[in-house]
């Protein structure tokens, strides 16, 4: 059973140092109040794992909450780069990131795997790229009934997985719908779960399209209204497109960026 | 960018949308299209405002069928889900509709593209650990590029991004060769179509090197030429692209503004 619980609380109960933990969303329901709680209570040496790392992760990176980053796909969707990523990669600031480097297909299937309990994932994946030389975790495997060559990818097992969802009754269980991405598979695949929500509700009504995970395999549920922002709630809150542009300037040098994150201080 | 990019260069239009209006020309009606965000999805909602209604738009977010009143500006906007067909995990995205081969064409962009089509959008320097510029990576397109029938790339040219082989194949297009993607199993025909700002490379279809075959109108062969990173082969019948229409024009000018 889910324990409905401050943010604060239910952040330190999910998220220690030295976790492999996943802040998933694609573009939608991306949980950035529990990421600014996570560098507010400043965790260190965080494997962060995350298929697009957009702006959320810069600003985790930037606060040097990372030591490794596992995902496919660095940018501010529609802006353009995520410089404290940049910084990061290319001069160790504010702490060198390590990086382990997939495609989308890939990513999801590793969830995938880790979420059904198997070791590996089987996919048509990388043929003919680059990212198996510098990635250690792309492998060709032999189909046993066709011969076939595929790609294996292993399980991608995490201490922790945090989402947000529209809403929670209040026994802990959780309601999301509009894009849904892999946050299901990233809870399923995780040891311990955060979920935020924009309201806790007393009964969940059925909504078309709508993913119910229940109270059982989520160990938090936290209340917070607007937690997605800027990324959105479908049918509470619009993205914050405006906010993605800002991003820019903000982050662009490290200056500017400390004083963004005085804020968290 | 090329100089050529954002000014312009003919009465009327500019280069970006001249290049935005030849992408859209590329996709026929009822196709169904993997749209990357950014040029390939203006394109793709401008060939769905013109002469394809039906073209069926797939966003790797798990967006099957969107039809957006206004564009995106990332791949996960909320009007993407409110007016598709079916909306469905990313898993789902990649494993029952990419892999299998349902997609018709996949709309890709690139930071580098080299004359065999292969596409970085990965790292600029030849080493990955120390890169001059880190990208942001793969997303989709690796299994985009291998799975869809065809594969349109629509992308700047210039010196830079036209390169004789690129710093690091995110994504395959022609290997070495022609038959390097038999040779590997790749199902799809890979990139068939490159659409820029100055005109339209087509794979020759002996060597399957990229190879000029239309100038769009007002540029001269020779900006074609200098803004390549090889020696650019030219079909012999090169022929020029139509100029945009009122229609296509208006129709753009409502998306983007």
């Amino acid at each position: 059973m889910a324990t409905i619980a401050p943010l604060a609380q239910a952040v330190s109960e999910v998220v220690h140092d030295g976790d492999t933990v996943a802040f998933e969303g694609f573009t939608h329901l991306i949980p950035f109040a529990a990421g600014h709680e996570v560098i507010r209570q400043r965790r260190r040496d965080l494997t962060l794992v995350r298929m697009t790392p957009d702006v959320i992760y810069d600003q985790l990176i930037g606060a040097g909450c990372a030591r490794k980053l596992v995902f496919s796909w660095g940018g501010n969707p529609g802006v353009g780069s995520l410089h404290r990523f940049r910084d990061a990669v290319g001069n160790g600031w504010p702490v060198p990131l390590e990086l382990e480097e997939h495609s989308h297909a890939g990513m999801a299937n590793r969830y995938v795997a880790a979420a059904s309990g198997l070791p590996f994932a089987v996919l048509r994946g990388y043929v003919g790229t680059d990212l198996p030389e510098q990635t250690g975790t792309i492998a060709p495997i032999t189909c046993p009934f066709t011969g076939e060559v595929l790609t294996a990818v292993p399980a991608l097992k995490l201490d922790a997985a945090v989402i947000h969802a529209q809403r929670a009754d209040r026994k802990g269980n959780v309601q999301l719908w509009g894009i849904t991405g892999v946050q299901k598979e990233a809870v399923l695949a995780a040891t311990r779960s955060l979920v935020t929500v924009e309201e806790i509700v007393d009964e969940l009504a059925p909504r078309p399209g709508a993913i119910v995970l229940p109270s059982w395999v989520i160990d938090y549920v936290a209340e917070v209204p607007g937690g997605a922002h800027p990324s959105y709630a479908h049918d509470y809150s619009v993205r914050d497109n405006d906010f993605y542009r800002e991003w820019d300037a903000i982050s662009k040098d490290r200056e500017s960026f400390g004083a963004w994150l005085e804020g968290f201080s | 960018m090329s100089e050529l990019a954002s000014e312009s260069f003919h009465s009327g239009y500019t280069a970006d949308e001249m290049m935005t209006v030849a992408a859209s020309r590329a996709l026929r009606d009822r196709a169904v299209c993997f749209v990357g965000i950014g040029l390939p999805s203006t394109a793709a909602n401008l060939a769905r405002r013109t002469h394809a209604p039906d073209l069926v738009l797939i966003y790797e977010s798990g967006t099957i069928g969107s039809k957006p009143a206004t564009l995106p500006l990332s791949i996960g906007d909320g009007v993407l889900a409110e007016s598709a067909d079916s909306v469905i995990s990313v898993p789902e995205v990649f494993n029952y509709w990419l892999q299998p081969g349902r997609v018709d064409v996949g709309f890709l962009g690139a930071a580098q593209l080299d004359k065999f089509g292969n596409i970085n959008t990965t790292v600029i320097g030849s080493d990955y650990r120390h890169p001059k510029v880190r990208l942001p990576g793969a997303g989709g397109a690796p299994e985009i590029a291998a799975s869809c029938r065809e594969v349109v790339v629509v992308v700047r040219q210039t010196e830079r991004a036209f390169v004789d082989r690129v710093d690091f194949v995110t994504s395959m297009g022609f290997g070495r060769g022609a038959g390097d993607r038999e040779k590997l199993g790749l199902t799809g025909a890979g990139p068939q179509l490159v659409i820029t700002d100055l005109g339209v490379l087509r794979p020759d279809p002996r060597t399957c090197e990229l190879t000029l075959t239309q100038l769009h109108p007002g540029v001269e062969l020779e900006t074609a030429l200098a803004n390549t990173g090889w020696d650019l082969r030219v079909a012999d019948d090169l022929a020029r692209t139509a100029p945009p229409t009122d229609q296509e024009l208006v129709a753009l000018r409502e998306l983007t503004t």
